[in-house]
């Protein structure tokens, strides 16, 4: 006889929107104009956590458009060209959902593997982006020093994924 | 028969199908926003009313995050003065020891400038008015170094006003609302600013990759450039006045001519944004108008004999042009 299984459904706000939210918050905490000993606050691309854990977790048609909000909001805080980041996200979006099979199951060293090639995508895309419409090319370690943070965020969306694709046993 | 009778009762869309055809939306759209915005031009067209509306509601939340920071910072100050007076005092009374001589030196140049200004009948530049700022945000990743400041429109500030701290250049105001202003440094991806080095007037672009320490491009004649050089702005093309210290020319990792900021030698929270537009300002418009130029087309009526004068160089010149040259036609 089949144990009966309790569901524990996980909503679109403990999902998505709390995440998102977070995600817009540290980001503006992140921005103070603060100095101590010449050195400044590093400037991480959150939303890169979220657009890596988001399909791994569940795929949705929501998690696209708050990403491509997310995506919108940094162009603007940032003052960047607007959709640079949108399409940055939504590709690695794009990339971890058609790579969904692969990964599911995989140890965490395999999954860090892949976020750092999708932060490599990501970055690529955005540096390609703003090559072109500069004119100039950014500073490779500048460029660094933006991937290396976003990097060690990792633990984040690992910490997703764990708890919220046990926590939903529907989409198992 | 009814719609869940058909064959399309048990149709079920995978939900990877349903998120993939979002991603192919969004993808499209963005790449839509990417060829329809241009982020930085010369007259603030891509600072549209949603950066503008965006920036002034997050302008006052990064200030009240910056105020603790600010706070912070003035509490050090003040402890680090309390316990290094000694110290510092020495050291000030060193350096204004260094500098009494080029106060004088520089009392005396002016007044030499001043008096060749004269003679030559030059048109000096007048001062420039400013406003004071501060910064409450700032971007400062590869792709953009920005930042936004707590003056806008309501203190004359306007699109193109270059931005200095008290140690040089910092950047110009690339968008800016009734209370807030944002800011493009000199270090930004999309930053160029026309320089001169000082020790051979020699002309160059100075140019932002974002990193710390921007490009020197197109610099004019052999030698024109060499480590230790201070740079200016040249004032070409009129987007900022001559003479604004920027920094100091240096050699860089990858072998290129870079300059060391003066502005990076203190924090960059309060600065001043000077109320400069272009060369036009700096010409007073009712200066122009004015008497003799303005009495070409004011001039009063001539009277009987300068008339007559006037009648017979008329008819001389009638006359020249009618006959021609002796040999003109040989």
């Amino acid at each position: 006889m089949r144990r009966p299984v309790a569901v524990r459904v996980v909503g679109s706000f403990e999902l998505v929107f709390r995440p998102a939210l977070i995600a817009i918050a540290l980001t503006i905490v992140l921005a103070t104009p603060v100095e101590l000993f010449g050195l400044t606050l590093p400037e991480p691309v959150l939303p890169l956590v979220l657009a890596f854990a988001w399909p791994l977790i569940r795929p949705s048609m929501l998690a696209p458009g708050v990403l491509f909000a997310l995506g919108l909001f940094l162009d603007i805080f940032w003052g960047g060209t607007l959709g640079t980041w949108p399409l940055a996200l939504i590709a690695v979006y794009a990339v971890v959902l058609g790579s969904r099979n692969l990964l599911a199951g995989q140890e965490t060293q395999v999954l860090f593997v892949w976020y750092a090639i999708c932060c490599a995508i990501a970055f690529f895309l955005v540096y390609l982006v703003v090559s072109l419409d500069a004119g100039q090319a950014p500073s490779l370690i500048a460029l660094l020093l933006q991937i290396v943070p976003t990097l060690l965020f990792f633990p984040a969306a690992d910490w997703m994924v764990q708890r919220f694709d046990d926590g939903d046993v529907r989409f198992r | 028969m009814a719609f869940r009778d058909g064959p399309f009762d048990q149709l079920k869309v995978p939900l990877a199908w349903t998120a993939a055809v979002a991603v192919v939306v969004a993808l499209i759209a963005s790449i839509l926003m990417i060829l329809a915005d241009r982020r930085i031009d010369g007259e603030g067209h891509s600072y549209g009313p949603v950066r503008a509306g965006f920036d002034a509601v997050v302008a006052p939340a990064s200030g009240v995050l910056a105020a603790p920071v600010r706070w912070t910072g003035g509490a050090t100050d003040y402890i680090k003065g309390y316990f290094f007076a000694v110290s510092e005092n020495r050291r000030l009374r060193a350096q204004v020891a260094e500098l009494e001589p080029w106060r004088d030196q520089a009392i005396a140049l002016k007044n030499v400038n001043a008096r060749y200004e004269s003679l030559l009948g030059l048109r000096t530049e007048p001062p420039v008015a400013m406003a004071t700022a501060r910064s409450v945000s700032e971007s400062r990743g590869p792709f953009v170094h920005a930042r936004l400041l707590d003056a806008g429109t309501g203190k004359g500030i306007r699109i193109g006003n270059p931005v200095i701290n008290e140690h040089g250049l910092v950047g110009r105001v690339v968008g800016v609302t009734g209370g807030v202003s944002r800011m493009l440094l000199v270090t930004d991806v999309a930053s160029r600013i026309p320089v001169l080095v000082d020790r051979t007037d020699a002309r160059a672009l100075l140019t932002g990759d974002g990193s710390g320490n921007p490009r020197l491009e197109f610099v004019r004649g052999a030698g024109a450039v060499q480590a230790g050089d201070r740079v200016l702005t040249s004032g070409d093309g009129g987007g900022l006045p001559r003479g604004v210290p920027i920094g100091v020319v240096a050699r860089g990792i990858d072998g290129s001519w870079r300059v060391k900021l003066f502005s990076d030698r203190g924090a960059i929270d309060y600065v001043r944004v000077m109320l400069f537009e272009d060369f036009g300002q700096l010409a007073e418009p009712a200066a122009l108008d004015a008497p003799p130029l303005a009495g070409l087309s004011t001039a009063p009526a001539p009277d009987a004999t300068q008339a007559a004068s006037i009648r017979d160089a008329a008819a001389r010149r009638a006359g020249a042009t009618a006959t021609p040259a002796p040999g003109a036609t040989q």
